[in-house]
C-alpha cells in the first residue's frame, strides 16, 4: 500500500531529523510501485543531487531486434531520480509533479549494461524546479542521454 | 497486420487496438507497477506509454517488420498535462512527418476523455536505412 499522509508527515519529519538517510528513504517508498518493477536501486547522493541505477533486464527491452532498453524505463530512473534531488535540495516532500522532462538520447545503451541516472537540482523557486542530468552505462565520460527537466511543487509547505 | 510489441510493453501491460479510423490505440491498465506516488500513476510509466504509441504507430507506417528502416530515437520531451488516476489509460500517436531520415511523431495520453490529455510527447527519431 501507498504511505498515507501521516505516514508521509512522519517520514518527512525523520529525514529532516536525520533519523533515515536518503537510502533508507528509497527503500522504504520504492517497494511497491513502478519503481520497484523496473528495479531502481540507490546508489548516491549529495545535498543537490541524487544518483539511481536499473540493472539490465530483457523485460525493459525496447527494440526485439537490438534487445536495447527502452526509452521509458530510462525516463522513469530520471524521472525518479529528480524528484529525490529536488526533495533533498529544498526539503519538500511528495509535493512535486512534473512540469516536463527532455532527454536526448546521445548513444544506445549497451545491451547487458547497468543504467545510471545522475540527477542533479540547480535552480529553485517558490513554484518550481529546475533539474539537469545524464544517464550512463558505465563511463561517466561517456553518457547516454542527457536529461533536463521542470516541475512544480503543488503546495507550500 | 498484426502488432508485435516490445517486452517493454508486456511488462507495463500494455495491449494495442485500433479504433474505428483504424489509428492504433494503447491501453494500460492501472496496477501497482505504474503507480507512483500514492493514487496516481508514475510520470515514467506514463513516458513509456507514449513512447510505445510512438513506436507502435511508426512500425505501422513503415511497413514490413523485415524490411522497414531502425527508428533510433534521438529526442523524447514529454509534458505533464494532468495527473495520472488510477483507472486505464490510452494512447495514440500522430506521425507530423515521415522522412528518408528523420520522423517526427507526436503522442498523447488520456484516461476520461481524448479532448482531455493527461500528457504528450514529442519523439524525434532518426531512420537507418540498409
Amino acid at each position: 500500500m501507498p504511505p498515507d499522509p501521516i505516514d508521509i508527515a512522519k517520514i518527512r519529519e525523520k529525514i529532516i531529523s536525520g533519523e533515515i538517510d536518503p537510502r533508507a528513504f528509497f527503500e522504504m517508498i520504492n517497494q511497491h510501485s513502478h519503481n520497484g518493477l523496473i528495479g531502481v536501486q540507490y546508489v548516491a547522493n549529495a545535498d543537490n543531487w541524487v544518483e539511481l541505477a536499473i540493472d539490465y533486464d530483457e523485460k525493459l527491452v525496447g527494440d526485439p531486434k537490438t534487445g536495447i532498453l527502452a526509452s521509458g524505463p530510462i525516463i522513469s530512473l530520471c524521472d525518479m531520480a529528480s524528484g529525490m534531488c529536488i526533495m533533498l535540495t529544498t526539503g519538500k516532500f511528495f509535493q512535486t509533479v512534473t512540469i516536463d522532462l527532455r532527454v536526448d538520447y546521445l548513444r544506445p545503451a549497451k545491451v547487458g549494461h547497468r543504467v545510471t541516472g545522475h540527477m542533479e537540482c540547480y535552480r529553485h523557486t517558490k513554484n518550481v524546479a529546475f533539474v539537469r542530468g545524464y544517464a550512463h552505462d558505465g563511463d561517466v565520460d561517456s553518457p547516454i542521454a542527457n536529461v533536463a527537466g521542470t516541475f512544480m511543487f503543488l503546495e507550500s509547505q | 497486420m498484426t502488432m508485435t510489441l516490445p517486452a517493454y510493453a508486456e511488462t507495463l501491460g500494455i495491449e494495442a487496438g485500433r479504433d474505428e479510423d483504424d489509428r492504433i490505440v494503447l491501453t494500460m491498465p492501472f496496477g501497482p507497477h505504474v503507480q507512483g506516488r500514492p493514487n496516481f500513476l508514475h510520470g515514467g510509466a506514463i513516458a513509456g506509454l507514449l513512447e510505445i504509441a510512438a513506436f507502435a504507430t511508426l512500425w505501422d507506417a513503415l511497413g514490413d517488420e523485415d524490411n522497414r528502416p531502425q527508428a533510433k530515437p534521438i529526442t523524447v520531451t514529454t509534458d505533464y498535462m494532468r495527473g495520472g488516476r488510477t483507472r486505464d489509460t490510452y494512447a495514440a500517436a500522430t506521425i507530423t512527418r515521415l522522412g528518408q531520415r528523420m520522423a517526427n511523431i507526436e503522442s498523447f495520453a488520456w484516461q476520461e476523455s481524448e479532448d482531455k490529455p493527461i500528457a504528450a510527447a514529442r519523439m524525434n527519431f532518426l531512420l537507418v536505412r540498409d
